[in-house]
C-alpha cells in the first residue's frame, strides 16, 4: 500500500479542497451568523459598515436570554428529560437486538417487518391515542410519558437502536456464547457476561444518539411531556426557544431592570444558548460520534 | 421451495418431506432456543402491543369517528367516512400542504442523499484534515431540531446571502410553470438548511465507501477503466443498498421534522375547539398523511431496486443466449437423428446403396 500510492494531479487536489473548505463554510454559516450577532449589541446590528464583528464582546443578550429561558431549571430538566429515556433505551434495545440476533423463532421475519414498518411510519398517526392513553393512565406530563415506551423498546427512533443492537450481536462470534454456555452458564448469563461486555461500542453510539434525538425533539415532547397548554412543569431548552418570544415578553414584564426589546441579537443568544451544551458534548466526544457508525456495521444491512 | 424446485419431487414426495422436517423441527434444544427467543423478545411484544398496534387501530376507529371533549368525557359520534372527506373537500390548507410537502420530498431527497455521496467520496480521497472536515459535515445531526431551524430561518442565516435568491427565483419562475416554480426556489431559498439534513447520510456512505474491496479498482485501472468508469460499474453498485438506506432516511426524517407544516396542522387540529375538527378529525388527517408517506417510501424503493446493474443485465444476457444455443443444439441433435432414422429405413429397403447419392444437410 505505502509503495503504490499514485499522484494525483495539483489541479484536482486543490480543486477538492476548494470545494471541501467551500461547502464546509456553508455547512457553519449559521453558527458563525449566530455566534457573531449574538454578541452584537443593538447600535452593531443597525450599523450597516458592521457585518461580522461586533464592535464590543458584549454579553448582555446572554444574560438577558438565559434569564427570560430559566436556563438552568431547562437545562438540568432537558438533561434528565434526555438521559433518562436513553438508560431505558440502552436496556431494551440491548435485549430485544440480542433476541432477534441469536436466536431462531417462527415469526422472527414478521417481527423484523413491523419494527422496519414502525420506523417508516410517521408517529402523528398513534400519536393522538397514545395521548389519550397517557391522559387515562395518569402519566401525561409527567417523564413516565417518555420512559414508559422507552423501556419496552417502543421509544423516539428505537427501531434504529434495535437494528444497531442486532447487527452488533450477530458479529460475535456464536462460538465464544456456546463456549460460554458449555461453561455452564445460563442464557442471561451469557448475555451479560459476553455479549454486553463486548458490545461497548455499540452501547456508546446508541447512548450518543439516543440522548441527542430526545434532546432536540420538541413535537412529542410538547405534545406528551410539557403539555400543550404549557400546563405541566417540565420543560427542554429546545422549547423553550421554541416559546422564546412569548417567554421573553413575559420575563420583560417582570423584569425590574429595563431589558431592551427582542431583537435578532438576543434571538441568536437563545439560539446558541440551546444549542451549547450539545455542542461541547460533540466536541468532547467527537471521535466517538464521528466513528459511531462505522463502527456499528449499520451500512451492513 | 427453490430445492423442492430444483430437484422436482412429486408431490407426494414433498409431502412427505416436509412431514420429516416438522419432525425435525421439534428437537427439544431448538424448541428451548426459539423459546428462549421469545424471553427476550417479551419487552417488543408488550411494547408493540400498547404503544403500537393498539394506537394504530383505536386511531383507525377515531378517525371514522366524530369526536368531542364534553366535561363527562369524551363523546363518540360515528361519521363514517365523513371525516376523510371534509378533509379532503372542505379542508382549505390540508390538501395544498399535502401537495407542497410531497413536491418538495420529491425535490430535495435526491438533493440529499447526491450530495451525502459527493461530499462522502470527496472526504474518502487522501486528504489531509479528514478528521476536521468529518467533524463539520456531522455538527448539523447534534444541533438540528425544528425550534432552531425555525430561529434561524427567521433571521434569515438557513440560505446563502451570496446567492441572490430573489434573481434566481424569478429566473425558475419565467421556465417553469408556477406549480413547480415555488417548490424549486423553495429548496434553493432553504439551502442550508437542506444540506443540514445530509450529516448521517455522509458518515454511512464514507463507511460504505471504505467497505468497498480497493483491488476492485486497481484491476479496473489495469484494464483501462478511468475514474468515471470506476464510479459507474464499481462505486455505484456497491453503494446501492446504501443509496436506498440514506434515501428512506432522508424521507423519515423530513416527515417526522417538527418544521413540516403538515404535522403542526394535525396537532393544530387536535386541539381545535371548532365543531367538526377534534381527535377524529385529526386522526383522519394523520392516517391521510401517513399513508402518502408510506406510499412515498414505497415509490422510492421500487424506483432504487428495480434497476438493475451493468452486471446482473450482463449474467442475464449470457444465460438467454446460452439457453437458445443448446435449444438450438437440440433442433440439429433431432434432426440428425430424425434424418439417419429416414436413412436407415431406406437403405433397409435397398433404395439406397451409395452415400452419395443421399440428401443430407451437413
Amino acid at each position: 500500500m505505502m509503495g503504490t500510492k499514485d499522484r494525483e494531479g495539483f489541479l484536482k487536489q486543490f480543486s477538492v479542497y476548494a470545494l471541501l473548505i467551500c461547502i464546509g463554510f456553508i455547512y457553519l454559516y449559521p453558527i458563525l451568523h449566530m455566534i457573531s450577532s449574538s454578541l452584537m449589541t443593538l447600535d452593531d446590528l443597525l450599523d450597516s459598515s458592521i457585518k461580522w464583528l461586533p464592535s464590543s464582546f458584549n454579553l448582555e443578550n446572554f444574560r438577558q436570554a438565559a434569564a427570560s429561558m430559566d436556563f438552568w431549571r431547562a437545562l438540568w430538566q432537558s438533561v434528565v428529560l434526555a438521559g433518562v429515556p436513553t438508560i431505558c433505551n440502552l436496556l431494551s434495545c440491548s435485549v430485544i437486538g440480542y433476541g432477534l440476533a441469536r436466536f431462531d423463532f417462527p415469526g422472527k421475519k414478521i417481527v423484523m417487518g413491523i419494527i422496519i414498518l414502525s420506523f417508516v411510519l410517521p408517529s402523528q398517526i398513534t400519536m393522538i391515542p397514545t395521548y389519550v392513553l397517557y391522559s387515562n393512565l395518569g402519566i401525561q406530563n409527567t417523564i413516565w410519558a417518555f420512559v414508559l415506551p422507552a423501556l419496552f423498546g417502543q421509544g423516539f427512533n428505537a427501531p434504529i437502536f434495535i437494528l444497531i443492537f442486532r447487527q452488533f450481536f450477530r458479529q460475535i462470534p456464536k462460538v465464544l456464547i456456546e463456549a460460554s454456555r458449555i461453561d455452564g452458564a445460563g442464557y442471561f448469563k451469557s448475555f451479560y457476561k459476553v455479549a454486553l461486555p463486548s458490545a461497548a461500542p455499540a452501547f456508546i453510539t446508541v447512548a450518543l444518539f439516543s440522548f441527542v434525538w430526545y434532546w432536540n425533539e420538541s413535537y412529542l415532547t410538547e405534545l406528551y411531556v410539557h403539555g400543550i397548554y404549557g400546563d405541566s412543569n417540565w420543560t427542554t431548552l429546545v422549547i423553550q426557544l421554541d416559546n422564546f418570544s412569548d417567554n421573553y415578553s413575559s420575563y420583560q414584564q417582570t423584569a425590574t431592570n429595563a431589558a431592551t426589546d427582542l431583537n435578532e441579537s438576543i434571538n441568536m443568544a437563545g439560539t446558541l444558548l440551546s444549542i451549547l451544551p450539545l455542542m461541547i458534548l460533540y466536541f468532547v466526544l467527537q471521535r466517538h460520534f464521528v466513528e459511531s457508525i462505522d463502527r456499528t456495521g449499520i451500512t451492513g444491512e | 421451495m427453490n430445492m423442492a424446485e430444483t430437484t422436482k419431487l412429486t408431490r407426494k414426495e414433498k409431502k412427505a418431506l416436509k412431514e420429516r422436517m416438522k419432525h425435525l423441527r421439534s428437537g427439544k434444544l431448538e424448541k428451548r432456543y426459539a423459546r428462549m427467543g421469545y424471553l427476550f423478545m417479551i419487552p417488543w411484544f408488550i411494547g408493540a402491543g400498547v404503544f403500537l398496534a393498539y394506537p394504530l387501530i383505536s386511531s383507525f376507529w377515531y378517525a371514522l369517528n366524530n369526536i368531542r371533549i364534553t366535561p363527562l368525557g369524551r363523546v363518540f359520534t360515528f361519521v363514517g367516512k365523513g371525516n376523510f372527506t371534509q378533509i379532503l373537500i372542505q379542508d382549505p390548507d390540508f390538501l395544498v400542504q399535502l401537495v407542497d410537502y410531497l413536491t418538495s420530498t420529491i425535490l430535495s431527497t435526491p438533493i440529499i442523499v447526491v450530495f451525502a455521496l459527493l461530499i462522502a467520496m470527496m472526504l474518502n480521497m487522501r486528504i489531509k484534515g479528514k478528521g476536521f472536515f468529518r467533524l463539520i459535515f456531522f455538527l448539523p445531526v447534534i444541533i438540528v431540531s425544528g425550534p432552531i431551524l425555525k430561529m434561524l430561518t427567521a433571521e434569515g442565516a438557513g440560505s446563502i446571502s451570496a446567492i441572490d435568491v430573489q434573481s434566481l427565483t424569478a429566473a425558475i419562475g419565467s421556465v417553469l410553470p408556477s406549480m413547480l416554480a415555488k417548490p424549486i426556489s423553495d429548496v434553493f431559498s432553504n439551502m442550508i438548511t437542506t444540506l443540514w439534513y445530509s450529516g448521517v447520510q455522509i458518515l454511512i456512505f464514507l463507511s460504505g465507501l471504505q467497505k468497498i474491496d480497493k483491488s476492485m479498482y486497481e484491476a479496473a485501472k489495469i484494464d483501462g477503466g478511468s475514474g468515471w468508469e470506476c464510479f459507474w460499474k464499481i462505486t455505484l453498485p456497491n453503494l446501492k443498498s446504501m443509496i436506498l438506506l440514506n434515501t428512506i432516511y432522508t424521507i423519515v426524517f423530513i416527515s417526522s421534522n417538527s418544521q413540516n407544516p403538515i404535522i403542526v396542522l394535525i396537532q393544530n387540529s387536535m386541539f381545535s375547539g371548532t365543531k367538526e375538527k377534534g381527535y377524529g378529525y385529526a386522526s383522519a388527517m394523520a392516517w391521510l398523511y401517513s399513508v402518502v408517506v408510506l406510499l412515498l417510501v414505497g415509490l422510492f424503493t421500487l424506483l432504487l431496486t428495480t434497476r438493475k446493474d451493468q452486471y446482473e443485465k450482463q449474467v442475464k444476457r449470457s444465460k438467454k443466449l446460452k439457453k437458445k444455443e443448446a435449444r438450438n443444439l437440440k433442433r440439429i441433435e433431432r434432426r440428425n437423428s430424425r434424418n439417419a432414422k429416414r436413412i436407415e429405413k431406406q437403405r433397409a429397403k435397398g433404395k439406397i446403396t451409395t452415400h452419395t447419392t443421399s440428401r443430407s444437410d451437413y
